[in-house]
């Protein structure tokens, strides 16, 4: 069990404040926010390489907050791998090894394994500076494995990689995850975080303002910030108009004009609504439905999107509706066809 | 630039110049030299006795003062600490001052008055007039190509790497062994040779602490005071070819040690 207690850092140009996190032996946690928040910081400051200005890390219940960095068990795979250069792939492997009495032929069989578990069995003779990116990653990956540390930290280990490295490794993530490692993995890749990972935690200005589960944090963010950050697109800026009745309905203004009923308790009077583009609902003609929200507008755009399509409508606000393809050839829905959208408030998330 | 043929030239003829203004002197040394000078010379067993002084006190000042020096480099590149612009200073003190002020300055500490000197004596060790002097002289006024080269090398070394060592276990010592110096060894190695080098040819610090045993730069000195240039300079050709054929030799081997590096 790894917890972070009100955990800050002072650099020259830069402040983390205030990080407070509990995490399981099994957990595998994304560490989310942009170049510059404080990710890479947060883990050098696990890792031993920064200390802190205040707070604690407690790992299995001790306390290793001043623990040097060789005696903490927290293994870190860099950004930029830092493999030795003058060492061969085996001996990379083989480095935290030497720390502990193994035989020359044990030492050989426990590099050959990790070698096998990671996929660069064939790269035992090669200097790392003869390596592609994605081989480099597994190397380095080895080599922080073959320390056993407690906690596996990894800082951005699928940036700069083409799909199908990014596929393979990402399979190596879950497996090693799979055999007990607490993993905390660095991105700003809300994809990634919510492939790999059962929390997610975002820092912004050095500030960790959402800490969850994937679920929890992207179908419910509490800034606009995580908003915009999970890749949410139809999140607009409104003010609230206070509905007189006890249903708990209010009004979201947007723009000038456009107004969208929904679910609150909330007594705020501006903030952002949110409305997931998978809720939204596109016809031809008006629904006959419970839903209070129904706009007519006009296609924008029209393209293709992972495996389905997304619509771009102009209704008071730019929406963006997920379809499936069959649905875009069944209704033939093209840039500047008249088409309705409809929403039920329910589906509305008021951020303040 | 240099594809305008007047700039061209120009450059061309002064780097020539300085070229020439190298090796001309040492030219003249050779040619003025016949064969069975070298051969006498050769011959000669106080001349092979001063080079081989000469060879080895520095080389065992280079493997007495290198083992201090090169943490020393290494703490000047990785730490910071209030004076550190003053301790730089300090270390290049003995290539800025005269040479024959450096002697000075050794025999005040070593001289047999001074505690440096008597402990030494207790111990069999005479430094005045003593090889263990001519190894200190040596190594007084080298010691900063060495500290100065491995500086740099230890500060091309990413820190980074040696954090990533000690985050997969390594004790201090060992990322020191492991990873700082066989990644600066090229720097090191030629601070090691520049200093060895540095050492051979002194003569004004060593010349006030030992005038004998005779390292070969004062043998020269002494031939050239006592019989003239014709006597000195055969001497002079044949310490020179020496160092040429170690150093030569030296920098072949680094350069395969580089090109063995950049192939990886």
């Amino acid at each position: 069990m790894l917890e972070l207690k009100n955990i800050s850092v002072r650099l020259d140009s830069f402040v983390l404040e205030g990080v407070n996190l509990e995490l399981g032996k099994n957990d595998y946690l994304a560490l989310l926010g942009v170049s510059g928040a404080g990710k890479t910081v947060l883990l050098e400051v696990l890792a031993g390489l920064l200390k802190p200005a205040g707070g604690e890390i407690l790992l299995n219940g001790e306390n290793i907050t001043s623990r040097k960095i060789q005696h903490r068990r927290i293994g870190l795979v860099y950004q930029d791998l830092s493999l030795f250069p003058h060492l061969k792939v085996a001996a990379n492997i083989a480095y935290p090894l030497r720390n502990k009495k193994y035989t020359k032929q044990e030492l050989q069989e426990k590099v050959r394994q990790l070698a096998r578990e990671t996929g660069v069995e064939h790269l035992l003779d090669r200097y790392p500076g003869t390596l592609s990116g994605g081989e480099g990653q597994r190397v380095a990956l080895a080599r922080t494995l073959a320390s056993d540390p407690d906690v596996l930290l990894l800082d951005e280990p699928l940036a700069n990689l083409d799909v199908k490295l990014k596929t393979g490794l990402r399979a190596l993530l879950r497996r090693i995850h799979e055999q007990g490692k607490m993993v905390i993995h660095v991105t700003h890749d809300y994809m990634e975080a919510a492939t790999l990972a059962n929390k997610v935690a975002v820092i912004e200005k050095g500030r960790l303002v959402q800490f969850g589960t994937p679920d929890q944090v992207f179908r419910h963010p509490k800034t606009e910030f995580v908003a915009r950050f999970s890749g949410i697109k139809n999140l607009f800026r409104c003010r609230v108009e206070q509905s007189k009745e006890q249903n708990g309905m209010h009004h979201a203004i947007v723009g000038s004009e456009l107004s969208i009923g929904f679910l609150s308790d909330n007594g705020k009077n501006v903030g952002y609504v949110m409305i997931p583009q998978e809720d939204i609902i596109i016809s031809e003609s008006p629904l006959e439905t419970s839903a209070v929200n129904s706009y007519r507008g006009l296609i924008r755009e029209v393209y293709l999107s992972g495996a389905g399509m997304e619509v771009v409508v102009e209704a008071g606000a730019e929406f963006v509706v997920s379809v499936s393809r069959q649905s875009v050839e069944k209704m033939g829905l093209r840039p500047g066809k008249s088409i309705w959208i409809t929403f039920k408030a329910s589906a509305v998330r008021f951020i303040a | 630039m240099l594809k305008n043929w007047k700039t061209g030239l120009v450059f061309l003829f002064l780097s020539g110049f300085i070229l020439l203004f190298i090796v001309a002197p040492l030219a003249g040394m050779f040619l003025q030299t016949s064969g069975s000078q070298y051969l006498e010379t050769l011959a000669d067993s106080q001349v092979r006795e001063s080079i081989r002084l000469t060879l080895l006190a520095s080389l065992a000042g280079v493997m007495i003062f290198g083992i201090a020096a090169i943490p020393l480099a290494y703490v000047l590149a990785r730490k910071s600490f209030p004076g550190k612009g003053f301790v730089n200073g300090l270390i290049d003190l003995p290539v800025v001052i005269p040479h024959s002020a450096a002697g000075i300055a050794i025999l005040g500490i070593v001289s047999r008055g001074t505690l440096v000197g008597q402990a030494g004596e207790a111990v069999g060790i005479q430094f005045v007039g003593g090889v263990a002097g001519i190894i200190v002289a040596m190594a007084f006024v080298s010691i900063p190509f060495l500290i100065n080269a491995a500086r740099d090398g230890f500060e091309a070394v990413p820190e980074k790497l040696e954090k990533a060592a000690l985050n997969l276990g390594a004790s201090p010592w060992r990322v020191f062994f492991t990873i700082s110096l066989p990644l600066a060894r090229r720097q090191v190695l030629t601070g090691l040779t520049m200093m060895w080098a540095r050492g051979l040819s002194e003569f004004g610090a060593v010349v006030i602490i030992a005038y004998h045993p005779m390292v070969t730069p004062v043998l020269i000195w002494e031939r050239f005071a006592s019989f003239g240039l014709a006597y000195a300079r055969p001497v002079a050709a044949v310490f020179v070819v020496v160092c040429l054929i170690i150093f030569t030799g030296m920098r072949l081997l680094a350069g395969a040690s580089s090109k063995g590096m950049k192939q990886r």
